[in-house]
């Protein structure tokens, strides 16, 4: 192949003052971007191999290492970024499609950072989360619209299966083989402890994974992976996949190379073989087909447990989730724009789906003027950064949210957007053990853990601070929410009035 | 009158309820002396009065209480009315010329029942649907038209003003019933409108509000699904829809209807032991997280059984509840009850989320 004409993207700096040529970035580094020479023991750099993952920059003893962004040099072109370039030169070099982790780092306005929270002042008192109880308990599923009780007082009303959450977050669907059985199993305990479920994604759920199935969303997507009798009766919930916000419309892909003898047996296909994900189901091609694996989920679980559906935000977002609510679905996900995943086409991932914000707004609006508003719950997905952005969605609807790129960087991830290349230095989307095992469950679920918990307190806090002391008292509350700096256009379909008013 | 405002008033303010249990009916002066006493709540931005059994010869019609921004207005509500109700009589409501009330609305009450061809129709609504729908109907379509109230053989006198002269402006000396409801009004901003001020009305539930509605805007969505729409631009309006939903629509007792608006915690609801009751507590709260109002009130809810008073889950703001004789009393501050009957024979403060009920006796 000819000469790569790209250049490096980033630039790694060595301080040769304070190296003393320990080795430990060259063990770190999974990109060979630093070597050590076995002869002499000297160290150096390959900067064009660098993915910028700041791992031999985290670990190196003497503080070395300082690995950059490589800025734009010669003559700048605002149409003809450097980014542009590369991708058409790594293209012209492969001949392939361009894949990326992750979600996207276009830089589509985050609409989050336009609307702002309320509070109290005088008129009505702020609570105070350290002397009040503060509620951020949330059941998902179908709710009947009213109850009824008989003569003596007793209940009539049969209620659904619910999800009960102690706190309105959930982690994202993050499939085995994506990321590694340390990275699930830190996912598993976290949701345990603080009372929310995980989600399997579709490859399956690991052995050693049973133990906490029943804080468990076990999937069932278009390649059926790992979709037997025991699986589904173990877990808490099951869900549809049916789109991802990093990939509306189409599929995925796991290499054959990833499929270990572990992830083989709970995929439950050849170890060696690519796991193929379709784009669409097989038997699903109208809302009545899903209406079919809804009910067929149903019957194969005894209508213990609610089934969602998890969608990815486009165009028609809104008769589509109420198509699924229609269809049967008791809770519907929705994955935004900026939804992340361990890989997808770059081109799909940078241009395809609308942002959370609009979707969850319109969708809790239309579902209300449906009437049906009560039988299924949302769940918002797709880049929550903290716990303002999570209450400022359950303000514009949304039951509770899925998170996974800030589990991920709870658990170290530092943003490299390389997750499809196997080689996770931190050991979270990877499958190598020696990179595995860089990832301590123990301490993997505790930093989990404190990110609920922190989050869990901010909440509390802004809710109080709000006048009110349950958070169902924030869900589709609009009055909460202010918009700056959105047109008229946004603020309707949000329902959201500007700020000042 | 000025117009409806574009936007919501909080408000805080002053409340008295008093029943006699018997049924024995009295004028309006002994609630106008109780209210004058609780004149520190209010700010003389809007005041009312609901009182119940005062149109025992139309016992049986749906009375509107209405109120136009002029004549015209009057006219097209009419006309509206005629077209979806039999009117069996209607007179403007009587008022005298008093100093300190100015901008009055036309105000006019209309004695009515349904058409009968639409309620009878087979999968028609039912009377009170119909009666409901007209209310909304008059108070999204009618431009300058609002219902003030809507049940039977009750009515509600409001305005802009202190108690007092909007009492003497409604020469509410003059009617006889057997509950009466006050409300004196503090909103923060600097207009108040006729219709802003409370109680506020729908069918047999009258509700006066001490407080402010965090959860108002989950309350709206909520009510807005059961075809309820909030046009009056105060948290407080929502409350009486929530009452007519969950005991009438609904069919839950004024207990349960208390429940839900007013939950226990989750973790009461976790310590409950008897597990049928925990199911149903846990099911109330599931299914009516739309219905909980969060942040501090205190309500005063009349209907026609009696009246019932309920505060918020942390009782953020007073209210007390009396007894003396016949008679029952809940307000603001005790010292209002004083004012009305001297020192009465049971008093005590009412517990954050338990409602108060105080009933009519069954006509003997």
């Amino acid at each position: 192949m000819a000469l790569s004409v790209l250049a490096p993207e980033f630039v790694v700096k060595r301080d040769e003052e304070l190296c003393i040529e320990c080795g430990v970035c060259t063990r770190q580094c999974a990109y060979d971007a630093q070597i050590i020479n076995p002869d002499d023991g000297t160290v150096s750099t390959d900067a064009a191999k660098c993915v910028g993952c700041q791992r031999c920059v985290t670990l190196c003893p003497t503080g070395a290492l300082t690995v950059t962004e490589r800025e734009m040099t010669g003559r700048s072109h605002p149409n003809w970024t450097l980014g542009a370039q590369r991708d058409i030169a790594r293209q012209a070099e492969t001949g392939g499609m361009l894949l990326t982790g992750m979600g996207t780092d276009k830089g589509y306005r985050v609409i989050w950072d336009n609307l702002i929270l309320n509070a109290s002042q005088v008129t009505n008192p702020s609570i105070d989360p350290l002397r009040e109880p503060m509620e951020l308990r949330t059941y998902l599923g179908a709710k009947p619209d009213r109850i009824e009780l008989d003569a003596d007082g007793r209940l009539t009303t049969e209620v659904g299966p619910l999800l009960g959450l102690d706190i309105p977050v959930m982690f994202s669907a993050m499939s085995y083989g994506s990321i590694s059985l340390n990275a699930c199993l830190s996912l598993a305990r976290a949701a345990s402890a603080a009372g929310t479920y995980f989600n399997s994604g579709e490859g399956g759920l690991h052995r050693d994974l049973y133990e906490y199935s029943d804080h468990a969303i076990v999937q069932v997507a278009s390649g059926r992976f790992g979709v037997h009798a025991e699986y589904l009766d173990v877990a808490a919930a099951v869900e549809i996949k049916i789109g991802q916000g990093a990939k509306p419309g189409i599929g995925g892909h796991l290499p054959g190379e990833k499929v270990t003898q572990p992830i083989s047996a709970t995929r439950m296909i050849p170890e060696g073989s690519d796991a193929i994900s379709p784009a669409p189901h097989h038997d699903i091609y109208s809302i009545e087909d899903l209406k079919q694996l809804i009910y067929a989920l149903k019957e194969a679980t005894d209508y213990s447990k609610p089934i969602s559906v998890k969608i990815a935000a486009v165009n028609n977002i809104v008769p589509i989730a109420s198509g699924c609510v229609r269809a049967g679905a008791d809770i519907v996900a929705i994955d935004g724009v900026r939804g992340g995943t361990g890989a997808t086409p770059t081109v799909i991932r940078d241009n395809v789906g609308i942002p959370i914000e609009f979707a969850v707004a319109a969708v809790d609006g239309r579902l209300r003027e449906e009437g049906i508003r009560h039988q299924a719950s949302i769940v918002a997905a797709g880049g929550f950064r903290n716990s303002a952005d999570i209450l400022k969605a359950v303000a514009l609807g949304a039951d509770a949210v899925y998170v996974g790129t800030s589990a991920l960087i709870a658990m170290g991830c530092h943003m490299c957007q390389k997750c499809y290349t196997g080689k996770c230095t931190w050991g979270i989307a990877t499958q190598d053990p020696y990179l595995t095992k860089r990832l301590n469950p123990e301490i993997g679920t505790r930093r989990l853990s404190n990110l609920l918990r922190a989050w869990g307190l901010e909440m509390k806090e802004m809710l109080g601070g709000m006048g009110m002391n349950s958070i169902d008292s924030l869900r589709g509350n609009r009055e909460m929410l202010r918009a700056v700096s959105l047109t008229r256009e946004e603020m309707d379909i949000l329902d959201v009035a500007p700020a000042g008013m | 009158m000025h117009r409806l405002p574009p936007f919501k008033i909080p408000a805080a303010c002053g409340t008295l309820g008093i029943l006699d249990q018997t049924g024995r009916r009295f004028n309006g002066e002994d609630i106008v002396r109780g209210m004058a006493n609780m004149r520190e709540r209010g700010n003389g931005l809007g005041a009312g009065f609901v009182s119940y059994g005062i149109y025992p010869e139309h016992a049986d019609d749906y009375c509107l209480h209405m109120m136009f921004v002029d004549q015209t207005a009057q006219a097209r509500g009419k006309d509206y009315l005629q077209t979806v109700c039999a009117i069996n009589h209607d007179e403007p409501i009587p008022t005298t010329p008093t100093p300190t009330i100015s901008d009055e609305p036309v105000l006019w009450r209309f004695f009515v029942r349904p058409l009968e061809a639409k309620t009878a129709a087979q999968n028609g609504p039912t009377e009170e649907d119909y009666m409901v729908d007209v209310v909304m109907t008059v108070n999204r379509d009618i431009e300058g038209g609002y219902v003030a109230s809507s049940g039977k053989n009750m009515g509600i006198f409001k305005g802009v003003g202190y108690p007092t002269p909007i009492a003497e402006y409604y020469r509410l000396d003059e009617y006889q019933g057997h509950l009466w409801v006050s409300h004196t009004r503090f909103p923060t901003n600097t207009g108040g409108w006729w219709g802003g001020a409370h109680p506020f009305g729908i069918l047999e539930w009258s509700i006066v509000h001490n407080g402010e509605i965090s959860s108002y805007g989950v309350n709206k969505r909520y009510v807005t699904s059961f075809g309820y729409e909030c046009t009056l631009f105060t948290d407080s309006e929502v409350i009486s829809y929530m009452f007519d939903l969950l005991c009438r629509k609904h069919g839950l007792s004024i207990e349960m209807a208390s429940l839900a608006m007013a939950s226990p915690e989750w973790e009461q609801v976790d310590g409950i032991e008897d597990p049928q009751e925990q199911r149903l507590m846990a099911t109330i709260r599931q299914a009516y997280g739309g219905a909980l109002l969060n942040g501090p009130f205190a309500v005063i809810a009349g209907h026609n059984g009696g009246m019932v008073g309920l505060s918020d889950r942390l009782k953020l703001r007073p209210l007390a509840a009396a007894q003396s004789g016949d008679r029952a009393y809940i307000a603001s501050e005790e010292a209002a009850i004083w004012a009305v009957g001297g020192k009465p024979e049971l008093s005590w403060p009412i517990d954050a989320g338990v409602p108060v009920r105080f009933n009519l006796q069954e006509a003997s």
